[in-house]
């Protein structure tokens, strides 16, 4: 990790340093659309084609890998909302690290979650923070999830084609209620009940589109959501460690907890020899 | 992505005090999805010689039956039994006879010949390294050799070499995400072999 950030040309907090053009490096944080990029005739054709994050093999040809490989899921039922991810980050088939925290607390009310380069989500999720304390300090209001997407999305959207790698939930509760939104680097913005991204998202989806309910009690919920990343993480190679979860709730959001995916192994497997015998 | 790369494994051969061990993981995936937590990668030529065939999963099985058939031909044809350098020349043979068209295989060979340690590994057209103290290959072996470089020293006694062989393999697949999900040693003495499984991270 270090060898291509010492030597490999780099994005992000390295340009803003540039003496090429004095420009104070707060500027590119409070906008977004201020970021400095490669003075060639077309920039995100240069940044895409060589240091892309994109998903899969897909950054082969590139100068500059990225750390990703994921699952995330979140689902909203009667009594709030539930995200749930594991902790892997790898860099090809290496485990760079195996206890990341993929939920951004946004604030107590607002929750994103992290798929794809792990530069690119922690930087622009903590930039929507930002984002969003502004707004609150401006409106005297929290702001709604869906402005706080839309803002994600916006931001996105001014980077389109310069080759961003972001898979995203934003989650929380405001005055309409409890919110679920999908955003990701093509700047699509989708409202539903159930979500799950990134690597392992097939597995998840496969025990969340069993086993979901709308009523679902808050003890199965919970449940659900650890059951659906344990099952995510043995079968993809790319997803594993800890179980991070959370819900969503009136109140704020609240952690439930962090268990080590190898001890729900063990729990899942004693489960079903009782149910055998 | 190469093709050696396509199913995952990791694999260690290590000599001790008259006696050597080989290890490996157990999982066969393809690409990130896994599909097998028991696929046996280690095979048992004879009583004094095990084979690890790391690399492509049919590969594999297709290296293991043609070894065995090849070996079974020479001992009825010599009628005498064969010594693990020997072994090790037949299938560098064997592989390179394939030289533009290769079996998708590094091998790891773990003898005892003459009541000593004998280890070799080569390439996937059958360029041998022979070696006095461990071989590694697989889809992590800068893991296994990081490992194995810190762990061995020369003549353990064989539950000292199964317990290294089985940390050096563990902390290896532990930071690799194509290898893993369960393990298995075999210790070769010239009393007999001992095979234990090993109860590795499920993700």
């Amino acid at each position: 990790m270090a060898n291509f950030l010492g030597t490999a040309p780099t994005i992000g907090s390295s340009l803003l340093d540039s003496h090429l053009t004095p420009r104070p490096s707060f500027t590119s944080c409070t906008d977004p659309s201020k970021f400095l990029v490669p003075n060639v005739t077309d920039p995100a054709f240069y940044c895409r084609t060589n240091f892309a994050s994109a998903s899969g093999d897909k950054d082969k040809e590139q100068v500059v890998k990225f750390a990703k490989g994921t699952t995330t899921l979140a689902f909203k039922f009667n009594e709030g909302i539930i995200v749930s991810v594991d902790s892997r980050s790898t860099m090809g088939a290496y485990i760079a690290s195996q206890t990341v925290k993929k939920i951004i607390e946004i604030n107590p009310f607002l929750l994103g979650t992290m798929a794809g380069g792990a530069a690119d989500c922690s930087f622009w999720e903590r930039n929507l923070g930002m984002q969003c304390r502004l707004y609150e300090l401006r409106n005297k209001k929290r702001i709604s999830v869906a402005s706080a997407s839309k803002l994600l999305a916006n931001t996105m959207n001014s980077y389109r084609g310069y080759g961003l790698s972001m898979g995203t939930m934003v989650t929380g509760w405001d005055e309409t209620g409890p919110q679920l939104y999908y955003v990701d680097n093509d700047a699509t913005r989708l409202h539903d009940n159930l979500f799950s991204v990134g690597s392992g998202s097939t597995y998840a989806y496969g025990v969340l589109d069993t086993y979901y309910r709308p009523d679902l009690t808050i003890d199965e919920a919970i449940d659900l959501g650890k059951r659906a990343i344990y099952h995510a993480t043995h079968r993809d190679a790319y997803s594993g460690g800890i179980n991070n979860l959370y819900h969503v709730k009136e109140t704020g959001w609240e952690k439930i907890h962090a268990i080590d995916v190898n001890e729900l192994h063990y729990e899942f497997a004693d489960e079903k020899n009782e149910m055998v015998a | 992505m190469s093709i050696l790369a396509y199913n995952g494994a990791a694999m260690i051969a290590m000599a001790g005090d008259g006696c050597v061990g080989i290890a490996s993981d157990t999982r066969l995936g393809v690409q990130a999805q896994t599909v097998a937590t028991t696929f046996q990668k280690v095979h048992k030529i004879s009583d004094t010689i095990f084979v690890g065939l790391a690399g492509l999963g049919s590969d594999v099985q297709t290296l293991s039956q043609t070894l065995k058939f090849r070996k079974n031909l020479y001992e009825l044809r010599e009628e005498r039994e064969m010594k693990p350098k020997v072994f090790s020349a037949l299938l560098s043979t064997l592989l390179y006879e394939k030289r533009f068209g290769p079996y998708f295989c590094e091998p790891i060979v773990a003898g005892l010949q003459e009541g000593k340690p004998f280890l070799s590994g080569m390439d996937l057209i059958g360029a041998p390294v022979f070696t006095d103290d461990f071989v590694v290959s697989g889809t992590c072996t800068a893991n296994l050799f990081g490992t194995c470089e810190s762990l061995f020293k020369p003549n353990f006694q064989p539950d000292e070499l199964f317990e290294t062989l089985s940390q050096c393999l563990l902390a290896s697949v532990d930071r690799d995400a194509l290898s893993g999900w369960g393990g298995v040693v075999h210790i070769i003495t010239e009393d007999g072999v001992r095979t234990r499984e090993l109860k590795g991270r499920q993700d």
